[in-house]
């Protein structure tokens, strides 16, 4: 790769306030950042950081209740902290390009997606809406959508979203910009979907010499696309290497903390005695929303004490089966057994001790818990409806509970949701769950909204609270990085269908099914090289949804 | 489109549906008022043979649901039965009056529906500045004060003090159109001036309600004028609740207008209404509702069918 040397985009000692309870307060505090023409900056950090906020900064934009505070912003010489908006309103789009992260949400729902690829060019009165439209077919195919020439005349909600955001990268690159900022691209995709997204920006960028600011918090993802990594910590910069040595030897302790992350793994539990009942037996069970079917006669069973892991992309099921065993629900065939006896289908028909028995924890804690109540009512409700606790007794059950979760009680009782972080929050789904005193509690996701240091708090504590407490759980995730970390046993889902089980040291050892293998080997590694030895294995067009769509 | 025409198909049903039971309900209410109708008509004086001969022409003497149904079979064919007070048909009084009403609201709704989409777009354009503040100021103002007030006011200023329009609408069949145009401005602008206020605050507000969306955050990053994010990203999307507010309204101008009607003595249907109400002249009063139920039905149908149309997801399904 040959680097022109000539410093794009500079920015220097940026501050940034935000609005918040009537005061400006500061969340970025001073960062330095130098970009040079064709290079690839990864900008990493947990949420909070102030990446984004970076990002949008470089563009000469801030959201609404922030604003830059001092330092300058200087792209290819002008200072776009003092351009004026006319000045900046040129650049963007032409010559700094932005990719978000959710194309579902960042594409224009009432117009074509080639409509919106043209708009910058003929704004900026580049090309022609001809050429334009030109332009963008041969852009699509150059990101291998499937049938570029007639894509582009289709909405967005007709399109996929591993396409639509292969459609967005297609859109930044309408007008050839000198830098693109990619925001968290691939987070909202499924890991074989990612792949492709992965190769066809990396593709792209090399070809037309594109710098770009690529803002992740997945450290694996930007180990495969930067030149450079920088580190961010609350607005602070903790350190900046090339990739390749910032991956070896990074000299933060925190950048550490970071990178050991993924070292959490408990052991796994022995298989239970032949003789031991499945706590929890979902036999045969097929569901469907209205006249779409979901399910496809799933089963399988889950022992005391044990955790099971479902994996599979969006749409394969796994939320469907827990709505199942939850009751909310009901299969159109099938039964769910709890300790040998089978459940109601419907969870109006339940008791209130066989619903005592089945708890789940949600994925976003922040609407899965009442905004009105305190911390002390949203756990204190379930030791009511099933305990009957009251008064004094209720309070020291509270206590004991927030105890277990590590949050201080006198700290924390009266406190409203809107006050805790996403992982103290986390950690209140988690107690509500155990305060109805369950054997068995269903997880859906409740890691993926997390930072990775704070997701790996929760499973920590899930881990001790399941020595502790012996429970069972079934945990629903799309990443096998926490898979490794926590299950006993795997269930892999396809299209409402269970396509392989095991113990999990069998199902992470070859020989897999072939779509287990195809899911293992889409996760991305720590290794800067491994996309590039995935890709050269499998070939471009065979990787996640591209090899689906050649075959349809 | 396959996905479209059934759901049109329901609501035209249920509007079908619905209209059956407000001629029902209006009706019985006619029928469940005290008194003897033919006593009524004739007055107190009126001998008990001349009664019972008005009740037998009147068809009194039927049986309720006989009359329902005569009535019913006879309004889907457009013949609403003679009027009480002056023997004609009703349908023949009727229809005039109701051109007029419709020439009135289509005049009112030629001025008010661009200008309050206009007026929203630039408040929401402009949302915060003095100009958005000093709009919904005066369109608060001009909600909150009754259309008869706002009327007489028009009148005292552009009738009495500067008399470029006249006080009273008086319209006649053979009237030209620019006459027409000429008499009828001042309660086109009294109901322009109420329902614009409503259809701007709608606008503006389901524009700025997507201002927060990613898409129009994207289209900021791509350049785009604030104006045209305002006109080609945000107005396409908010087009379901201003289809709403816009064809309610328009129903309003056909059903609301009995008190401008009076104020300005103009011929419509309110007023024939209002008239009829104290001539007790049934048959007119019970066609009047019907037809009010009527257009404010459709108008509900246009809105739930516009609204539809305007969802890109419907009209183009995967």
């Amino acid at each position: 790769m040959v680097k022109e040397k000539s410093v794009l985009l500079e920015i220097k000692d940026l501050r940034i306030e935000g609005y918040s309870d009537e005061e400006w307060i500061e969340i970025v505090h001073g960062v330095n950042l130098t970009l040079h023409r064709g290079e690839v900056m990864g900008l990493i950090g947990e949420s909070g950081a102030g990446k984004s906020t970076i990002g949008l900064a470089a563009m000469g934009f801030t959201r609404d209740g922030c604003r830059i505070s001092g330092g300058s912003v200087l792209f290819d010489g002008m200072d776009l902290t003092t351009a004026s908006r006319a000045e900046r309103r040129a650049l963007r789009g032409s010559r700094i390009a932005y990719v978000a992260q959710s194309a579902a949400a960042s594409f224009n729902p009432a117009h074509k997606l080639i409509e919106q690829h043209t708009e910058s060019g003929r704004l900026h009165k580049i090309s022609s809406k001809s050429e334009m439209e030109a332009d963008a077919i041969e852009l699509y195919r150059r990101l291998r959508l499937p049938n570029p020439e007639e894509i582009g005349f289709r909405y967005p909600h007709q399109v996929s979203g591993g396409q639509l955001q292969r459609a967005m990268t297609a859109m930044a690159m309408s007008c050839r910009p000198d830098l693109i900022i990619f925001d968290e691209p691939t987070t909202a995709l499924d890991v074989t979907t990612q792949i492709e997204v992965l190769a066809a920006i990396r593709d792209i960028v090399e070809q037309f010499n594109t710098a770009a600011l690529y803002i992740t918090h997945d450290l694996a993802v930007v180990a495969q696309m930067a030149d450079r990594i920088k580190v961010l910590l609350k607005g602070d910069e903790v350190e900046e290497a090339e990739t390749r040595k910032m991956l070896a030897d990074p000299e933060e302790d925190y950048t550490k903390s970071l990178w050991s992350v993924r070292s959490f793994e408990r052991e796994q539990k022995p298989p239970p005695p032949a003789s031991e009942k499945p706590l929890i037996s979902v036999r045969n069970v097929d569901a469907s929303y209205g006249p779409v079917p979901v399910l496809k006669g799933v089963s399988f069973d889950i022992y005391r004490g044990q955790t099971v892991a479902v994996v599979g992309e969006s749409g394969s099921g796994k939320s469907t089966t827990a709505r199942c065993i939850t009751g909310l629900l009901p299969p159109d065939a099938g039964e769910i057994l709890y300790d040998g006896h089978v459940l109601p289908a419907r969870y109006q028909n339940r008791s209130k001790e066989q619903l005592r028995q089945v708890q789940m924890i949600y994925q976003m804690a922040d609407t899965a818990l009442n905004p009105k109540k305190t911390i002390g009512e949203i756990i204190g409700r379930p030791l009511q409806f099933y305990g009957g606790l009251r008064g004094a007794e209720l309070k020291t059950a509270i206590d004991q509970l927030l105890d277990q979760i590590e949050l201080e009680p006198s700290l924390y009782y009266k406190r409203l949701p809107s006050e805790l972080s996403g992982g103290q929050k986390q950690r209140v789904g988690i107690a509500r769950a155990l305060a109805a005193g369950p054997t068995f509690i269903i997880c859906d996701e409740v890691t993926s909204a997390l930072d990775q240091l704070v997701a790996e708090g929760i499973l920590r504590l899930l881990d001790r609270l399941q020595k502790e407490l012996d429970l069972a759980y079934m945990f629903i995730t799309h990443d096998l990085a926490t898979v490794r970390a926590i299950s006993d046993v795997v269930v892999v889902m396809k299209e409402g269908e269970v396509v392989e089980q095991g113990p999990k040291d069998v199902m992470f050892k070859p020989p897999h099914h072939e779509y287990t293998d195809l899911l293992l080997s889409s996760v991305p590694e720590m290794d800067p090289d491994w996309l590039t030895h995935l890709l050269e294995e499998r070939g471009v067009d065979n990787v996640g949804e591209a090899a689906h769509d050649k075959k349809t | 489109m396959g996905g479209v025409l059934p759901l049109v198909g329901k609501r035209l049903l249920l509007g079908v549906g619905t209209l059956f039971v407000v001629s029902l309900i209006i009706f019985w209410a006619v029928e469940a008022l005290p008194g003897d109708v033919a006593q009524q008509i004739l007055g107190q004086s009126a001998t008990q043979e001349t009664v019972d001969a008005l009740r037998e022409e009147l068809g009194l003497n039927k049986s309720p649901f006989t009359r329902y149904f005569e009535w019913l079979v006879g309004a889907v064919q457009g013949d609403f039965g003679v009027s009480l007070a002056n023997k004609r048909s009703v349908t023949a009084q009727i229809a005039p009056r109701f051109a007029n009403t419709l020439f009135l609201a289509a005049y009112a709704a030629v001025i008010s529906v661009p200008l309050a989409i206009f007026l929203g777009v630039l408040t929401a354009l402009y949302r915060n500045s003095v100009f958005d503040r000093v709009t919904n100021a005066l369109s608060l103002v001009s909600i909150s004060s009754p259309e008869f007030f706002l009327g007489y006011v028009l009148i005292a200023f552009f009738a009495v003090q500067s008399q470029l329009f006249p006080s009273i609408s008086n319209v006649t069949a053979g009237m030209d159109f620019d006459e027409r145009i000429y008499r009828t401005t001042l309660p086109a602008v009294t109901l322009a001036l109420v329902v614009t206020a409503y259809m701007m605050r709608m606008t503006r507000a389901a524009i700025i309600n997507l201002l927060a969306s990613p898409y129009i955050e994207m289209a900021r990053l791509k350049g785009v004028p604030n104006g045209r994010v305002i006109t080609h990203h945000a107005l396409p999307n908010a087009l379901a609740p201003i289809i709403n507010v816009v064809a309610l309204n328009l129903a309003y101008l056909i059903t609301g207008v009995v008190l401008v009607e009076v104020v300005f003595v103009y011929p419509g249907v309110g007023q024939l209404l209002v008239d009829s109400v104290t001539k007790r002249d049934f048959p007119v009063v019970q066609a009047c509702c019907l037809i009010f139920a009527a257009t404010f039905i459709m108008f509900n149908l246009i809105a739930d069918v516009g609204s539809i149309l305007s969802n890109p997801r419907l009209r183009h399904p995967k």
